[in-house]
This record gives structure tokens, C-alpha cells and sequence, in this order.
């Protein structure tokens, strides 16, 4: 337990000591939110959806908390150039409870961000359908983070080093934020999108936090809770069997 | 203590270490010597459980490394020829994660960390991020951090490599004192054979993955009629210079460095 919790705080601190890398990485959700959260309003309006920047606000946290989580786990490309890796991996803790108290220390730090973006997007004049919804959300805002950090720390464990981390931002971590129905509504789409939407796991993320933050979404949020549960416990496996893999 | 046989790894059709075997006596120094890339550091990876040998037997404390991993690891210590400390964090969070780790109660790690970093001069700096701290006193820190939990077996791979020579005496003094009061079995390897000879009760030889020679520095010189340990050692192994290629790791570190303008 105590391996899990020096680990979980390592990721905590290295977090809050990159201050120049929290503000670089609110840069872009802040573009999605302002921008097309301003810009795509008039049309969407127009189309009788209601007003935009309420309904991708809760896209843009979720694509936040997907990118950190994400990038979280990939920091073991990081951990294993620099070495750090290598005193975990020698030490005398399992495999197990290493990924698991980085996978928790990443997914903490990307509700962290969440919270952050959620803060912002009040700012820009987002506003809940209760402020009660917030804590709601936040509960999917830690799914999500769990989901992608095992996701993130499976991939970390896969790759020797950053040149496939272009590969992995173009077609698996873009792909994944863009079919999540973070920016459009998932009703109404034709049959090969609609497929493919119900495929990633974000999209229940998204939607959960639709239903509590807006009180709309396209899915029951019981089975967005399962959905994400499941998922998240076939990556926690997953990212556990990559890691204890790992050879140096 | 540690017990090897007919040890092979490959990696494709390179063959790095080619059926070594050799015994440590409990208690025992023992130094592993031989040029850059004869095989020394890929023996130690798989003492260490970090890889997996391709065939042949390795017994510490008479477990099997690939069986019993985490009993292996309560059993040894180990500081790495390259870095494994976390620039983000300072020295005293660096000892307290590797405690942590080791399962070393609380006020012995304390207690112990103070002595060490004191030891190894780095306690005024204790609170400072690891980045900021000079090469010699990144691998000071890094050797501290060995010390910090008491290993039935030590692994020192080339542990004085950048340090300047009071920091290797320290080092190396350090060694012999935990070697015999506590009875640690050391296994290290060095470039510098002055150091194999001073410290070392056994010394192997190894060369393209073949252990050319093994006993005490006496026997070795005696067997290539030499005396000292230097020229022992280009008499077993020539006196052409190897190189390593350089590794992924060694490649992304390079990147790296351009990127944070050399602060790692």
C-alpha cells in the first residue's frame, strides 16, 4: 500500500512542480472552448439545439481529463529514459502495485485538470443545470481518468521510445476525442459513424457528464457507469500485463 | 551467494553473454572486468531480474530469479552504470521514495538518509530538485540511495564512473565497511582496474560474452605474467578499443537534452 501511495504522490508533485506545462496544456482546451464554443454558436442555435457552449464545455473537461490521463501514461517513456523506471522496476513491490499507484497518480492529476477546465468554462460563462451536478460529474471525470490511464500506462509499457508517439496522438488519441461526440451530438448520425461512436469508450464518459451537468444525453447514465466500469477494469488488466512485461 | 551457469543471452543473432559461469562466495567482493561491451552490464540485468536469460541457471541466495523475482528483490541492491534518479524530485524525496520501496520503517529511513547524504555531501542540497545538481553529485546521490536499505547483495555497476577521487575513496571505503561488518557480497564492476585491485577479493574477466579469466588479482597477474592489474587485463582482452551502439535510451537522452537545453 505504501508503494501505491509514494508512487501516486511522485506523479502528484512532478505535476504541481511543472507549473509553465499546466498552463501550456489548459492552451488548447481553451481554444475548443472559446473559439468553436463561440464561433459554432450562431449555427447551432440556428439548427434549434440550444446554445453550443453549454453543450461542448462538458466535451472540452472531458477531453482534457482524456489527454492528461493519456499522457500520464505515456510518461513512462520518460521514466524509462531518464532511468527512473528502472529503480521501481528492481525494487521489491510487485509489478502490480506500481502500475496501479502510477495509473491512480495519473488519473488524479488529470481530474485535477478537469476541475481546472470546469472552473475556466464557468468563467466563459458556462453554466450547470445545478451546481450540484458538479461533484456528479466530477464522478465520470475520474472514470474517464482511470479508463485512459491504464490505457495510457499499456501503451507507455509497449513502446521503446518517442517516435511512436506521434503514431499514437494521430490515430489513437485524436481518433478518440473526435468520435466521442465531445463536439456534436451523437443522435442523428449515420449508420458507420454511429457505430464507431458507440465503440469508444469516451463517448460514455462524455455522455455522463452531459446527463448530469446538462441533464441531456444520448445514452442511459447507468449504462454509461457500466460501460466505462467495464472498460476500465479491461484496461487496468491490460495496462498490468503490459507493465509486468516490461524488460530493459 | 550467487551462483551462475552456463548463462547465455541473445539478442537476435548478437550474442551478449555466452555461457558465463561463475560463483560469489557470501561475503565476497567480486569484480566483473571487461571492456565496454563485452557482456558486463547485461550479466548484471539478469542477476537483477530486469531481463530474461535466453538459457543457462542463475541462483541468488539460492532462488531463481525468474521464478521467484520479488524474493530476489528483498535480497539485493543495486547502483546503475546509468541514471535511475528523478529529476523532478529533490534528494530527500528520491531517498524517501526508494525507503518507501524497500519497505525501511520510517525512522530508520530517516536516520539512515541523513547519515548517507551527509556522507556523500549532499545534505545542504538535500532540498534542491535532482536537475539542478551537477553530474558528480547525481551519481553521489544515486550511490547514497544504494546504501540507504541493507542488501544480503550489493551491485555496483561501475559506480565511480564521473566521480572525482574523494568521492571514490568515500565510495569505496563506504563498500568495505558495509562488505565487512554487515557482511554484504558485493559484485561490481569498474574501468579501473587500480580500483579491482584494491578492493576486490575475486576478480572474472569477461570479453565478447566469455568469461576469459576468474580468481583472486594475484592469480590473475601470476596467470599473464604481468604486475599489475592493467596490463593483466589488456593481456586477456588485447588492446583494441570496442564501442557500444548506442541504445534507444541513449538516443531519446540526446533528444532530449536539446529539448530542455541540457537541465536533465
Amino acid at each position: 500500500m505504501s508503494a501505491i501511495y509514494i508512487l501516486w504522490l511522485r506523479e502528484l508533485k512532478r505535476y504541481v512542480r511543472s507549473r509553465a506545462q499546466i498552463v501550456a496544456s489548459l492552451g488548447q482546451p481553451l481554444l475548443y472552448l472559446l473559439v468553436l464554443g463561440f464561433g459554432l454558436s450562431p449555427v447551432f442555435k440556428r439548427a434549434g439545439m440550444g446554445n453550443y457552449l453549454q453543450f461542448v464545455a462538458p466535451g472540452v473537461i472531458g477531453m482534457s481529463v482524456l489527454f492528461s490521463s493519456i499522457f500520464s501514461g505515456l510518461g513512462l517513456l520518460w521514466d524509462r529514459q531518464f532511468g527512473f523506471l528502472k529503480e521501481t522496476l528492481v525494487a521489491p513491490v510487485s509489478r502490480l502495485q506500481i502500475m496501479v499507484g502510477r495509473t491512480l497518480g495519473g488519473a488524479t492529476v488529470a481530474v485535477i485538470q478537469g476541475l481546472l477546465v470546469t472552473t475556466i468554462s464557468i468563467f466563459a460563462g458556462f453554466r450547470p443545470a445545478h451546481f450540484i451536478a458538479i461533484p456528479l460529474a466530477l464522478g465520470f471525470m475520474v472514470a474517464i481518468a482511470i479508463v485512459f490511464a491504464a490505457l495510457g500506462v499499456a501503451i507507455g509499457s509497449s513502446l521503446q521510445d518517442m517516435q511512436g508517439f506521434q503514431l499514437i496522438m494521430n490515430f489513437l488519441v485524436m481518433p478518440i476525442y473526435f468520435l466521442s461526440g465531445a463536439m456534436f451530438p451523437l443522435a442523428g448520425l449515420g449508420p458507420v459513424l454511429t457505430f464507431i461512436t458507440r465503440l469508444d469508450p469516451l463517448s460514455y464518459g462524455i455522455d455522463g457528464m452531459r446527463s448530469m451537468l446538462l441533464a441531456q444525453s444520448a445514452f442511459d447514465p447507468r449504462i454509461d457507469i457500466l460501460v466505462l466500469a467495464c472498460v476500465g477494469s479491461v484496461f487496468i488488466v491490460f495496462g498490468a500485463y503490459r507493465f509486468s512485461k516490461i524488460e530493459i | 551467494m550467487i551462483r551462475v551457469q552456463n548463462l547465455v543471452k541473445s539478442f537476435g543473432s548478437f550474442t551478449a553473454v555466452n555461457d558465463v559461469s561463475f560463483d560469489v562466495a557470501e561475503g565476497e567482493i567480486f569484480a566483473f572486468l571487461g571492456p565496454n561491451g563485452a557482456g558486463k552490464t547485461t550479466t548484471i540485468k539478469m542477476l537483477t531480474t530486469l531481463l530474461k536469460p535466453t538459457s543457462g541457471s542463475i541462483q541468488l541466495d539460492g532462488l531463481d530469479p525468474l521464478t521467484h523475482q520479488n524474493e530476489v528483490r528483498k535480497r539485493f541492491g543495486i547502483v546503475f552504470q546509468d541514471p535511475s534518479l528523478d529529476g523532478d524530485l529533490t534528494a530527500s524525496e528520491n531517498m524517501e521514495i526508494h525507503g518507501v520501496l524497500y519497505h525501511v520503517p520510517s525512522k530508520i529511513r530517516r536516520q539512515r538518509s541523513e547519515e548517507l547524504l551527509k556522507l556523500f555531501e549532499l545534505w545542504d542540497r538535500r532540498k534542491d530538485q535532482v536537475k539542478k545538481f551537477s553530474g558528480g553529485m547525481k551519481r553521489r546521490l544515486e550511490i547514497a540511495r544504494g546504501f540507504l536499505h541493507t542488501p544480503k547483495i550489493l551491485f555496483l555497476d561501475e559506480p565511480t564512473l564521473g566521480l572525482d577521487p574523494q568521492s571514490r575513496n568515500q565510495l569505496w571505503s563506504h563498500v568495505k565497511r558495509v562488505n565487512e561488518s554487515e557482511r554484504v557480497t558485493v559484485f561490481l564492476t569498474t574501468h579501473y582496474m587500480d580500483e579491482a585491485d584494491r578492493v576486490a577479493h575475486r576478480i572474472g574477466v569477461i570479453d565478447h560474452g566469455m568469461l576469459v579469466a576468474q580468481g583472486t588479482p594475484k592469480q590473475i597477474k601470476e596467470q599473464t605474467g604481468t604486475e599489475n592489474l592493467e596490463e593483466a587485463f589488456l593481456a586477456l582482452t588485447g588492446s583494441t578499443i570496442r564501442d557500444e551502439g548506442a541504445n534507444a535510451a541513449d538516443q531519446m537522452r540526446q533528444f532530449a537534452k536539446m529539448w530542455s537545453g541540457g537541465k536533465r
